[in-house]
């Protein structure tokens, strides 16, 4: 997390970043998502424009990543063997809210296997475990914000919320921008997947565009024939302010 | 009409739900051989500058429960007061301390223990000096979107009295949830999601 493994091209800016919609985002409060009851903030929040402590945030290294790891389908998998399930690729750019790229920027992810078996010990589905996936990947953002994983399409799975409810398909995504204040965590859904609009955590989101924005689309152009079909997903980070007409005191 | 502002939406935020482990600390969750070692475990070695710590942190929820399947992170600056961040233009921070740490809840006790600095005081975007302090972000099962708090130090009396942060809460006995008290080198930060004690969390 030095200075020399950021873009040398890029001088990095140190404007804030643009407020939150939390109309779009969804509530703490959302009771259909039963564990949400207890663990929501009943008091608003105090705003205030970001400091130094948000506006900074942790920079990763390529020298973190090993070379299996934005590949599912190998990284758990034993020696000549690799993971069960429809292989896909899920690439896309990672952009702020300028729509300009976001380079240099850790993404993780993680996601049960193709019969919606996570691999942890607190997981009680009995559809089994694919001795040759684990389920998590990372990597970090080109140049132009652009980022692919290699991985199988996950199985819906059935949760103890109502019930009968059952989770569409889905990757969990983790992203760091530039500044702690862009952290974000979500989760990629598929197109036309008629589990997303029936899905309790999925409709704590209020907005349908949203939810929209939250699904990948199928990528006929970007499949390789005969190997894996391709998801494109872009991300979407927090803006920030120029600071060319902004009178703030040195270090700020 | 009017020109398009042709700005994009954020992507909404979603939870990170009950098995945030397998993809943010695989090696905690039993999925060995992927990664070395869990990023953010470890923010200090031999060489890091500034008086070596421990924080102590739980999340409770509105039943007085402790959450055992949050992942806490917290971001800090240096003992000098310097982000280790491309974006702190006022000088290098110590190369020996990371300044992010990750931490998930113990899935038996609710606890999580990190070992880092003290940090010094980094400035308010006026020039006046925040009291030191550290950023921490938690996300978990039943949190739709990530809550973001700070923890004060409980021996900064003096600097905690003239933080410009501290100062904005208007309700002054809510300003305690904020400030970890010291038992020996560890500071026990317990954050409260709702309650009679709920902790203050930022919208920032």
């Amino acid at each position: 997390m030095t200075n020399s493994r950021f873009p040398a091209n890029r001088t990095p800016e140190i404007g804030a970043f643009f407020q939150r919609d939390r109309n779009w985002h969804p509530p703490a409060f959302t009771p259909a998502y039963k564990t949400s009851v207890l663990r929501s903030p009943q008091r608003p929040l105090l705003s205030l424009d970001n400091t130094l402590s948000e506006l900074t945030g942790p920079v990763f290294g390529h020298n973190i990543l090993g070379e299996l790891d934005n590949d599912l389908i190998h990284n758990f998998a034993g020696p000549g063997e690799s993971a069960i399930g429809p292989r896909i690729l899920v690439y896309g750019r990672l952009l702020d809210e300028r729509g300009i790229g976001v380079a240099g920027a850790l993404l993780e992810v993680w996601q049960a296997n193709a019969g919606g078996r996570y691999r942890h010990k607190k997981e009680t589905y009995f559809a089994p475990l694919d001795p040759n996936f684990g389920g998590c990947g990372r990597t970090i953002t080109g140049e132009d914000g652009s980022y692919c994983f290699r991985t199988i399409q996950p199985g819906p799975y059935p949760w103890p919320n109502g019930p009968n409810d059952w989770r569409p398909a889905h990757i969990h995504f983790s992203i760091f921008g530039h500044g702690f204040a862009q952290r974000l965590i979500t989760q990629m859904y598929f197109e036309g997947d008629p589990m997303i609009w029936r899905c309790p955590i999925v409709r704590t989101i209020n907005d349908r565009r949203a939810i929209e924005g939250l699904t990948a689309a199928l990528d006929m152009e970007a499949t390789i024939p005969m190997d894996a079909r391709a998801y494109k997903f872009d991300i979407v980070l927090r803006g920030r302010r120029s600071t060319l007409f902004e009178n703030r005191i040195e270090g700020n | 009409m009017v020109q398009a502002l042709g700005r994009l939406k954020e992507s909404a935020s979603q939870t990170a739900g009950p098995y945030v482990h397998i993809g943010l600390t695989p090696n905690f969750a039993g999925i060995a051989g992927v990664y070395e070692r869990d990023l953010g475990t470890a923010m200090v070695n031999d060489k890091t500058r500034g008086e070596r710590i421990w924080v102590n942190i739980r999340v409770i929820d509105g039943a007085g429960s402790p959450l055992k399947d949050a992942l806490v992170e917290i971001w800090q600056a240096d003992a000098a007061g310097i982000y280790n961040s491309p974006s702190d233009l006022r000088g290098s921070a110590d190369p020996n301390f990371t300044g992010w740490g990750r931490l998930p809840t113990d899935m038996t006790t609710g606890e999580c223990m990190f070992e880092t600095i003290k940090p010094g005081r980094v400035p308010f975007f006026d020039g006046r000096k925040m009291a030191p302090h550290l950023t921490v972000w938690i996300v978990a099962r039943g949190i739709n979107i990530g809550l973001h708090t700070r923890m004060y130090f409980s021996d900064e009396e003096t600097a905690n009295a003239e933080d410009p942060v501290l100062m904005r809460i208007e309700q002054r006995e809510r300003v305690s949830t904020l400030v970890a008290p010291r038992d020996g080198n560890i500071y026990k930060f317990d954050i409260h999601l709702q309650g009679i004690n709920e902790t203050v969390f930022f919208d920032i």
